[in-house]
């Protein structure tokens, strides 16, 4: 069992977009591998009391988009990679995340201002990529 | 696909009182079908009707592929769970066992045991003496041991405390998953429908108000907000279910299968619980905005 889904019923989002997700971030983190399998249909749905179809519809787009392929009778397995070379670069990277982190609890910031000025800085910056 | 409950101009009449008038279904096999609606409203009725233990005063029933079971063999295909769970009080789980098999020429033994085991049942323990969530799970295993094509269960949840209800829940998906097994359920509770049903039909006042799958009802309604306008300068494929107005603002509920092009509306999605309150409130008229429908988490 490599990951194990959850839904969030307030957020609004549809629980099938909800399951994507959730594997694409498991790809992109490396929680996900190259011929792991997805957890069962029947597994998903007995865990979190879901409509199959829900699941199906899930694998079904992730399939689509060429990162899992169903195997009839046997299961859904990663084929495909998210962030793929990236990887590696991901712990340097979260060491310097951590050293930037702490440096703004230093000056005083408090979480909600950590990720306000984060998501802002992002945004500009994608923006003046686009620019 | 086929339907696995298809009705047409289908009404029943208790002496002067209509409890299903004019219900027109087409509902294909592969879904669980939720089917809500306030008390009184005629869900009981009309799963009664589909499990031919009433005959109709108007109109016609078929139930996968004929009329509601009248002989043995079509019975064997149709599951049909009754309000409250009822068990028989003095006999043992085993008994309820026993008499599944025999009863039930489709009747799975092994599946029926293993779900036993799994929910911890003492097998000669009297079904009086257990609790309302362990007598749901039985009537539950009798029911899906029986392997049926079409499952019909009258508030299933209602009684159950939230984690025996998620458990009943969570076994009924993962039956269908495992079966070819179709269902319709009746619930005043749209938080778990929201997560088990693809299909959902909406009955109000003995009438069927909306049906459809649930994807396809959440994509063609929205909410519009805007200044203060008469719904009746609407365009002509834009269908009103609900309407509120302030002084200088209209915010409206619509059913189209259009884009909403006019710039003058904010446009939002629908949840699945205010598309159903939404019908819920165009049925019961301007004079009742306050409804008994259980919205619990």
């Amino acid at each position: 069992m490599v990951i194990e889904f959850h839904l969030d019923g307030r957020s609004g989002v549809a629980p099938y977009l909800q399951l994507i997700h959730q594997v694409r971030q498991a790809l992109r983190l490396g929680l996900l591998r190259e011929g792991d399998q997805l957890p069962k249909v029947k597994d998903v749905v007995a865990g979190l009391a879901i409509n199959p179809n829900t699941v199906l519809k899930a694998y079904r787009e992730l399939e689509y988009e060429g990162l899992v392929a169903a195997r009839p009778g046997i299961g859904t397995f990663v084929t495909g990679t998210l962030g793929g070379s990236s990887l590696a670069a991901h712990g340097p990277l979260r060491r310097d995340l951590q050293r930037w982190l702490a440096k703004a609890r230093r000056a005083g910031l408090d979480d909600e201002s950590i990720e306000a000025l984060f998501i802002n800085t992002f945004r500009s910056a994608a923006e003046e990529d686009i620019a | 696909m086929t339907a696995v409950l298809e009705t047409r101009g289908l009404g029943k009449r208790y002496r002067r009182l209509w409890a299903l008038s004019d219900c027109t279904l087409s509902i294909p096999a592969g879904h669980v079908v939720g089917l809500v609606g306030p008390n009184g409203a005629g869900k009981t009725t009309l799963l009664n009707l589909a499990a031919g233990l009433l005959l109709p005063t108007t109109g016609t029933a078929e139930v996968l592929g004929g009329p509601p079971p009248a002989n043995p063999a079509q019975l064997a295909r149709l599951g049909f769970l009754a309000q409250d769970a009822p068990v028989y009080a003095g006999l043992s789980v085993a008994d309820h066992l026993r008499l599944g098999a025999d009863l039930n020429p489709r009747w799975d033994e092994e599946l029926a045991r293993h779900r036993i085991e799994r929910l911890d049942l003492d097998l000669g323990q009297k079904a009086g003496k257990l609790s309302g969530g362990q007598r749901a799970q039985l009537a539950l295993t009798l029911a899906i041991a029986k392997r049926p094509e079409l499952l019909l269960l009258d508030e299933p949840v209602a009684s159950l405390d939230p984690l025996a209800r998620r458990e009943f829940l969570q076994d009924l998906m993962e039956a269908v998953a495992e079966q070819d097994l179709s269902v319709v359920l009746s619930s005043h509770l749209i938080a778990d429908l929201e997560r088990v049903c693809d299909y959902l039909i909406v009955l109000v006042g003995s009438r069927v108000r909306v049906a459809g799958p649930v994807e396809e009802l959440l994509a063609t309604h929205h909410l519009l907000s805007g200044p203060r306008r008469d719904p009746a300068t609407l365009p002509a494929g834009q269908q009103v279910i609900s309407a509120s107005h302030t002084d200088v603002q209209t915010t409206l509920l619509v059913r189209t299968s259009d884009p909403v092009l006019d710039p003058a509306w904010t446009v939002s999605e629908v949840g699945l619980e205010d598309l159903v309150l939404a019908y819920m409130s165009q049925a019961a008229g301007p004079g009742r905005r306050n409804h008994h429908l259980g919205v619990q988490k």
